[in-house]
């Protein structure tokens, strides 16, 4: 039994960050993590599939070695170190924010938690034994997502042939077929993964494109790429039934309406999260919910029930790591009486890290459409592109997407292969309201990818130099 | 780094200020826009806010004590940092934080003629179309009772509100995005007078966008009011804030024409109703004679009752809307004119109001009138129809916004269906301040006024 000012349910990206920042502000703060601290971004997300990523991108390098005069012989690739590594990755990042736990005098209450009332929470450990816990201040939900599996579509999540991403993540080697379910994020950085580790890949995507929240613009230049490198891409697809037995799965589907069955050994489901509201109390408390299923929030992060709030991916809005320690460090603020600015969840890049890189900020070209605006885009390729030349990563584009009138930057999103690093100069610009001419003001140096945001910006001034 | 904290000049006209009450001990820490200290300023109880952070070390000035604008009063610092010249030095005038720049920093603490920090609630707001932050936003407990809330979301007062006063106070440098500038530029808007809403007081977009719907929502319809009654449990009048578009309204305007901007607004009203009225109530006895000017001075405090907006002062600093109407009749007397005030003629029956007018111009002319019967008023009405006068321009008699020159009756040819009939008619000049009247408002006022005057059943409503 202890008492704390603030008491997070969570330690993933939102959770942690709310609670360094509570502690820094002053506030006693626990938090309950029924696995280890970190959350998916750290254990079964982010961090361990940048790092396969990172492998896969050295796989698909090496075999242009030979350009570089570097000769390596055969080139065998085996996924299971690339995975051994990735955990120990995953590994050092959660015991750094167990070591900044203890650096903070944040407590960690190991174990799964359940709300009792608005200020108490039962915590269950590993050995069954129950002790409460209160929280003074704040009871803080941030108990994160998970893969939902495609029950509706015969694919039930079964460990052995269908798999979620956390499964995939610990696979010793990579299997010779895969076919991977939804063509987000998860899915095209999966695909790019086991496709360079010699899997046949096969990419299913409902909507008639991959990457269906980016512009339609990069979903066609990633589809290309993904082609090129022999990636199955299949979109508008419907799957009608599933075989599955622990050895494979036979899954038929339609592709734009053309009757298709394939045989895999492993089925990754990287389509639906679903918020984590089950078991831990909320009902006993009556904890409002959105027509989603996410905890309704107000702009403030409190729930329906005074005192309590939630943060990060059960919160809704975008289901991001970047997100939740944003809202997470808002939170500690709010608490911490600091003055804080409410979060823009207008303005928060979404990045896919596959190769090429995808990251956007802001509206697609689509949205801008449907919004009415008067708008003009500016494009620039990267094969024209000094420094993407001499790196071999000439794939890829910046767009720019600005108000006709006054060059707000409405949108920009890149493909390519810093892409995600690249972004954020954009996210600055649309941040502090810049327009395209200050981003053209700010020299850009030579030789850079980044240039191409420079290029682009002037091309949507109708000035592009390098044309 | 130690900070001065020195008495600020938290009204526009505050020379001085009582220091109230204390609400740190030394030895407490304090951050940047806790509230120190109450002080009574020259109109009312405001808040002395921290303007830097540390150990409130030093308080150099006791309860009730009352100091000049700019003296130190108390020192911020470092719990080890040494003061004692900063100490030795109290009383040493600083170059004082100026009234415009504390004034929207300070939260009235009490008095009813304390000025609200205007707008702070959108300190921190954000246009909700936008799905960002709305205004009513929930603030969190907060850890110290009192200081805190006000650092939230929810709240922003002391610290979110400097942010948000004006971006010109940066060094004279004004902070605005690039986007809020040309977009201010395009609506000719001067973005030193905005208010910032982004870090540091920045203006942005959205303050640029508010900007213009508060503008729009000035032109907005005048709300009916019913009258008030004296004594009723509401209160006589309601100070408004001056906005920002407000604020330049009024600068600019004085600069042009000053140092009241006035403007004039004429309409012809036709009284062959009241004429039949005053016919009618006539022949009911000597008694229910009234007056056309009663008729009009009526009139007047019936559409002043629904008009606040109009029925309004000029304070410099801010509006203040009346919800009673002291009407204001001019009356010329030997050697000048003197206004007399008919108090909450709003709900006074035409025979009161009658009656009154006629008493207090007898008492004008014998100079018998005590000062509070020409003091007060809300809005004036100035009467030159007996002298002949078709119309003319009346002179504002401030602080009040507005008065009505009313012109003499005549015959006169006016085309109705087709034809050219003979009509009773009358010219109404209104004079309007434009800091505080726009023309959209002073002409919906004049549409009341004439709805009532062509249908003067309504004054006996």
């Amino acid at each position: 039994m202890a008492n704390f000012d603030v008491l997070i349910l969570g330690g993933g990206p939102a959770g942690y960050v709310c609670a360094l920042r509570s502690a820094q502000l002053g506030l006693t703060v626990g938090v309950i993590e029924r696995e280890a601290l970190g959350g998916t971004c750290v254990l079964w997300g982010c961090i361990p599939a940048k790092s396969l990523l990172e492998s896969a991108g050295l796989a698909t390098k090496l075999k242009s070695a030979a350009e570089h005069g570097i000769s390596l012989g055969e080139i065998t690739l085996d996924y299971g170190p690339a995975m051994k590594r990735s955990r120990a990755v995953s590994q050092q990042n959660s015991k750094g924010v167990e070591f900044l736990f203890k650096k903070n005098k944040v407590t960690m209450l190991k174990g799964e938690g359940r709300i009792t009332s608005p200020k108490t929470v039962v915590l269950t450990g590993a050995d069954g034994k129950e002790e409460t816990h209160t929280a003074n201040k704040a009871l803080v939900i941030a108990t994160g997502s998970r893969v939902r599996g495609l029950p509706q579509a015969g694919l039930e999540l079964n460990r052995t042939s269908v798999l979620s991403s956390d499964e995939v993540l610990v696979l010793e080697k990579a299997p010779k077929t895969m076919a991977v379910v939804g063509a987000g994020a998860v899915g095209c950085e999966f695909a790019d993964v086991f496709n360079a580790y010699g899997t046949e890949v096969t990419l299913i995507e409902v909507a008639p494109r991959i990457l269906p929240l980016e512009d339609a613009d990069c979903s066609a230049e990633l589809q290309r790429a993904f082609k090129k490198r022999k990636i199955d891409v299949v979109t508008g697809a419907k799957i009608t039934a599933a075989k599955v037995s622990d050895a494979e799965v036979t899954l038929s589907f339609t592709e734009n309406g053309q009757a298709r069955t394939i045989t895999v050994e492993k089925v990754l489901v990287a389509a639906g999260r679903a918020p984590n509201v089950e078991k831990i109390g909320l009902e006993a408390i009556g904890v409002k919910k959105t027509d989603r299923g996410f905890i309704a929030i107000t702009p403030g992060f409190e729930t329906s029930v005074k005192g309590v709030y939630a943060i990060g991916d059960v919160a809704g809005n975008q289901m991001l790591a970047h997100k939740g320690s944003r809202e997470g460090h808002v939170l500690a603020d709010l608490l911490g009486g600091q003055h804080a600015h409410p979060v823009n969840y207008d303005n928060i890049p979404s990045c896919t890290y596959c190769h090429p890189e995808v990251a956007s900020i802001g509206l697609t070209e689509e949205q801008v459409k449907a919004k009415g605006l008067a708008y003009k885009v500016g494009k620039f390729p990267f094969s024209a592109n000094g420094r993407a030349r001499t790196s071999g990563n000439t794939d890829g584009f910046v767009k720019i997407i600005r108000d006709e009138k006054h060059g707000e930057i409405l949108g920009a999103h890149i493909v390519g292969a810093s892409a995600t690093e690249m972004i954020h100069e954009l996210v600055v610009a649309r941040e502090n309201e810049f327009t395209v001419e200050e981003v053209d003001l700010a020299v850009h140096a030579h030789p850079t990818l980044s240039e191409a945001i420079a290029e682009a910006v002037l091309d949507s001034m109708g000035k592009m130099v390098h044309a | 780094m130690a900070t001065k904290v020195m008495m600020e000049a938290l009204s526009p006209t505050m020379e001085e200020g009582r220091l109230v009450k204390w609400n740190r001990n030394e030895g407490d820490a304090v951050a940047q826009g806790d509230v120190l200290a109450e002080v009574e300023t020259d109109k009312a109880i405001m808040e002395l806010v921290a303007r830097g952070a540390g150990v409130l070390r030093a308080r150099l000035l006791a309860e009730g004590d009352t100091i000049a604008v700019g003296k130190v009063i108390a020192i911020i610092a470092e719990p080890n940092e040494d003061i004692a010249a900063l100490v030795g030095n109290q009383g040493q005038s600083e170059s004082p934080p100026h009234a415009q720049e504390a004034g929207p920093t300070a939260v009235a603490a009490a008095g009813t003629d304390a000025m609200p920090s205007p707008g702070v609630a959108q300190a921190l707001g954000v246009d909700p179309s936008q799905g960002h932050a709305p205004q009513a936003m929930s603030a969190p407990a907060a850890p110290t009772p009192g200081a805190a809330p006000r650092t939230t979301m929810g709240q922003p007062t002391a610290h979110a509100s400097e942010q948000a006063s004006h971006a010109a106070d940066h060094g004279g440098r004004t902070l605005a995005s690039p986007l809020a500038r040309r977009l201010a530029a395009e609506r000719g808007l001067d973005i030193g007078e905005l208010r910032g809403s982004g870090p540091a007081g920045r203006i942005v977009k959205r303050d640029v966008e508010e900007a213009i719907t508060r503008g729009a929502a000035l032109l907005a319809t005048a709300r009916p009011v019913s009258p008030v009654a004296p004594g009723a449990d509401v209160p006589e009048f309601e100070d408004v804030a001056l906005t920002q578009l407000r604020k330049t309204i009024a600068k600019r305007l004085s600069e042009s024409i000053g140092p009241i901007p006035t403007f004039y607004l004429t309409a012809e009203f036709d009284l062959t109703k009241v004429a039949e009225l005053r016919a009618a109530m006539a022949d009911m006895g000597p008694e229910f004679k009234v007056s056309v000017n009663d008729i009009v001075l009526k009139a007047v405090a019936t559409a002043l009752s629904q008009h606040p907006d109009v029925n309004a002062h000029w304070l410099g600093d801010r509006m203040r809307r009346f919800n009673r109407v002291h009407l204001g009749m001019a009356v010329a007397i030997p050697d000048g004119l003197i206004t007399p005030v008919i108090f909450d003629a709003h709900v006074k029956s035409l025979r009161q109001i009658a009656a009154e007018s006629r008493a207090l111009a007898a008492r004008a002319r014998d100079r018998k009138l005590q000062p509070h019967e020409f003091t007060g008023a809300t809005c004036s009405v100035s009467n030159l129809g007996m002298f002949g006068i078709d119309q003319f321009t009346a002179i504002i008699n401030p602080p009040e916004a507005a008065i009505l020159a009313i012109g003499g009756l005549a015959d006169v040819p006016v085309v109705e269906g087709g034809q050219v009939v003979v009509r009773k008619r009358m010219r109404v000049t209104m004079s309007c301040d434009h800091r505080v009247i726009d023309g959209a408002i002073g002409a919906q006022f004049l549409q009341t006024l004439r709805r009532m005057i062509e249908n003067p059943l309504m004054l006996v409503f």
